[in-house]
Order: structure tokens, then sequence, then C-alpha cells
């Protein structure tokens, strides 16, 4: 049955948003109540890197093979990923506002990096519309997308790690894996990653059907 | 074969005396605006910053024009005639030289008509040199992508900024430290092997992917 994966991720999001907001969380100061948006926050971002790590296979495939296919997939996978960063910035923020204070802050990498793979993805599908021809459009895009792809993920992988950061994890933080995520959480945690990752599969399946058979129409 | 590309890179600048020209005119019009509006006098952080946004604007202003030249029966020819990898190797070390030139030149006038505020030299220097290369690999690419696209200046400086930034982050904390005159010993080993790391990647990276481009 080729929908499974469509219902265990509809599943899987809907058990973590009832059981993510009624199981019992580890009692920590300022963070409080508020660190259940860990079940909301952290998984969509794992599926906008995933979606972008999606886009970034597609058009590794797409100048191997030199097809246009790949490149409409990339640019569809790339687009479900920029759509994702939308809900993780505004979980994100509404976050940093009850724990940090402030709605944003240049103090940490990771916000500035979220805010440069914004730009580069807004670059990249800017070049994509300024192209005409299909088959020229798929060689430039593709190029551009896997050398931004390496950027971004120095960007957001690489640099926070040597600088001070507020994020757990980084700059001698302590990530939440080490003691704040206790059992109970991952039992929410774990799910929410998979289940909004099949969502955001889900979504960049339509997505693409919908462009192919609109190819096929203008015909 | 790469020799005779980069000879011919430079042939063609220096025949064009206006845009060598032109450049050093916008270089040295811009630092002393800059240096008008802030009265030759800054503190060390925005001397460093002042600095490095007027040579990353220097720098995707004339890198963009790298590939501007190649379109037609010039694109034609060399497509016919020259191997693509040879063409952005040949590109990209025309630009590090150009690129180095240049930042030397700015570094001369800004601290001619601002105040120089640098105490570790060597260090500045050196920093200097990695960020003239890495900015020239990375921008040529680029440069060829928008030169695909049309060409236009607009589309140059939407596709290189935000990929610059990571270049530009580990550039500006690592000149911070020289210009506050952080001793060797101090210096941060991990940014330097960061910045080291950006231009092998961003070179290597051209010389994969441009042949790619250069089919039309």
């Amino acid at each position: 049955m080729k929908h499974w994966y469509k219902a265990l991720g509809f599943l899987l999001i809907l058990y973590t948003l009832v059981w993510g907001l009624l199981n019992p969380v580890p009692r920590l100061d300022i963070l409080n109540e508020t660190i259940r948006n860990v079940y909301y926050h952290v998984p969509i971002w794992f599926a906008m890197l995933f979606m972008m790590g999606w886009s970034f296979v597609c058009s590794i495939r797409s100048l191997a093979s030199d097809s246009v296919d790949f490149d409409n997939k990339a640019y569809h996978s790339a687009f479900v990923g920029f759509f994702f960063s939308l809900p993780g910035l505004a979980t994100g923020s509404l976050w940093a506002k009850f724990t940090w204070g402030t709605w944003w802050t240049f103090q940490d990498p990771k916000l500035n990096g979220v805010a440069i793979s914004i730009l580069i993805y807004l670059a990249y599908f800017i070049l994509r519309f300024s192209v005409e021809d299909e088959q020229k459009r798929a060689r430039i895009s593709a190029v551009y997308n896997i050398f931004a792809f390496i950027m971004m993920n120095v960007f957001i992988m690489i640099l926070p790690r040597l600088t001070d950061s507020l994020h757990p994890g980084n700059g001698g933080n302590p990530a939440f894996g080490k003691y704040d995520l206790d059992n109970n959480m991952r039992m929410v945690f774990y799910p929410a990653v998979i289940g909004w990752i099949l969502f955001s599969y889900w979504l960049y399946e339509l997505r693409y059907r919908i462009s192919v058979i609109n190819n096929k129409v203008n015909e | 074969m790469i020799t005779s590309l980069i000879k011919k890179e430079f042939q063609l600048e220096f025949r064009q005396k206006s845009t060598l020209g032109g450049v050093l005119v916008y270089v040295i019009g811009t630092i002393f605006v800059s240096a008008l509006c802030f009265k030759g006098k800054l503190d060390k952080p925005t001397w460093n910053a002042l600095f490095w946004v007027i040579s990353l604007f220097t720098s995707v202003t004339i890198s963009g024009k790298s590939f501007v030249k190649e379109t037609g029966g010039q694109a034609l020819f060399s497509y016919l005639y020259y191997n693509p990898r040879h063409f952005i190797l040949a590109k990209t070390l025309y630009n590090m030289v150009f690129m180095l030139a240049l930042s030397l030149v700015t570094f001369f006038f800004y601290g001619f008509f601002i105040k120089n505020e640098v105490e570790n030299l060597p260090l500045f220097l050196m920093v200097l040199c990695l960020a003239s290369s890495g900015l020239a690999g990375i921008l040529s690419l680029m440069s060829a992508i928008a030169g695909k696209a049309g060409g236009s200046f607009a589309m140059m400086s939407i596709l290189s900024f935000p990929v610059l930034m990571p270049l530009i982050l580990v550039i500006i904390r690592l000149s911070k430290q020289a210009v506050d005159g952080i001793e060797w010993a101090g210096v941060s080993a991990d940014l330097m092997v960061i910045l080291l790391a950006l231009n092998v990647l961003s070179v290597a990276l051209s010389f994969l992917l441009f042949p790619y481009l250069w089919r039309d």
C-alpha cells in the first residue's frame, strides 16, 4: 500500500500534538512548561533540513542524468523546505520570547544561520524564475542549489559549534540529550521527528504531482 | 593552457584601462565618502566592520563583470577552444590575484583616510590574502551563474551575498583579533582552519560544477 506513510505521519503528528501537551515533563527553571516546544520546534527544523537535503540529492541526480524531471523535484522539495522554515521560525521566536526575553537576537549564530538560509533559497527561487529555457534552467539552478546547500551547512552546522550560542548543545551549553530529555520526553520527541518528516514528504509529493499534471495539461 | 588563459585575462584587463581605472576610482571614492561620514576616526569594531563591508561590495562589483564578456561569439570560441576546468581555474586564479591587489590598495587608502587601527599587521595581511582568495573562489562561480542567467548586476548580488556570509563572518572575527592586536598564540586556530577549508571548498566546487554550466 503506497499510502501507509501518509497515514503514519498523520497519526504520529496527532499523537505528539495531544500527548505532547499531556505527558509529564521535567521541571526546569526558566524553561518551565515551554520545554514542550521541543516536540514542535525541533522536529519542524528536522523536516526542513530533510527536504533541503532531498533537494540537494535531486539536484545532483539532475546534473548527473541531465534530466529536467529531477530539477523539478529539487525545486518542489526546496519549496516545501522553505515553507517549513516559517513555522520553525515562528515557534522559535515565541519560545525565545518566553525564555530569553526577546523575539530575535543576534547573539545566537543559529538564528543568523537560519536567516541566511532563507535568503539563499529565495535567491534560488529568483534564479529559477529568471531563466526561461527549461534545460538551461535545470543546469544553472542545480549548480547553485548544490553550492548553496553546502555553504548553508557550513553556516548552520559548523560555525555555531565554534562560538557562544544560546541554543542547547552549542558553545558549552548542554544538549537536550544529556539530561533534559528524559524517557517520557523521548516517547514524544522521536515520533514527532518521524511524523513531521513523513508529513513534509507527503506535501512535497503532492506539489510535485500537481506540477507534473500541470505540465501535461499545458502541453 | 592555464597560464595562457591567465595571460589573456591580464592582457584584456590592461588593454581596457577604463575598467581598471574605474575600479580604482570606485574604491577610493567609497573610502573617501566613508571617511567624510565618520570624520576620519573610528573605534576598532566599526573600523573592522566598515573595511570588510567596503571590500565585500568592491569584490562583488568587480567579479560580476568576470563572465559578462563571455557572451555571443566570444563564448562560442572559448567553448570550442578551451577545457572548462582549465577555464574556471584560470578565471579563479586571475580573480584571486586581482582581488588581492585590490584589497591591498583598499587597505592602503583606508588606512590613509581613516586612522589605521591594526595592531597585529602580519596577521591582518594574512587574513587579507586568505579573504581575497576565498572571495575570488566563490565569486568566480557565482559570476558564471549570473552570466548565464542574463548577467545583471542585481542577480549577481542576490546570488552571492547569502553564500558569502559564512566566509565574511569568519573573516570579520579573525580580522577583529588582528585589529585588537592579539598575540599569535591567542589567535583562534579553529577559525583559521575554517577559512582555509572554505577556500579549498569553493575552488573544488567550482572545479566540479563549472563544466555543467559551460554547455549552452
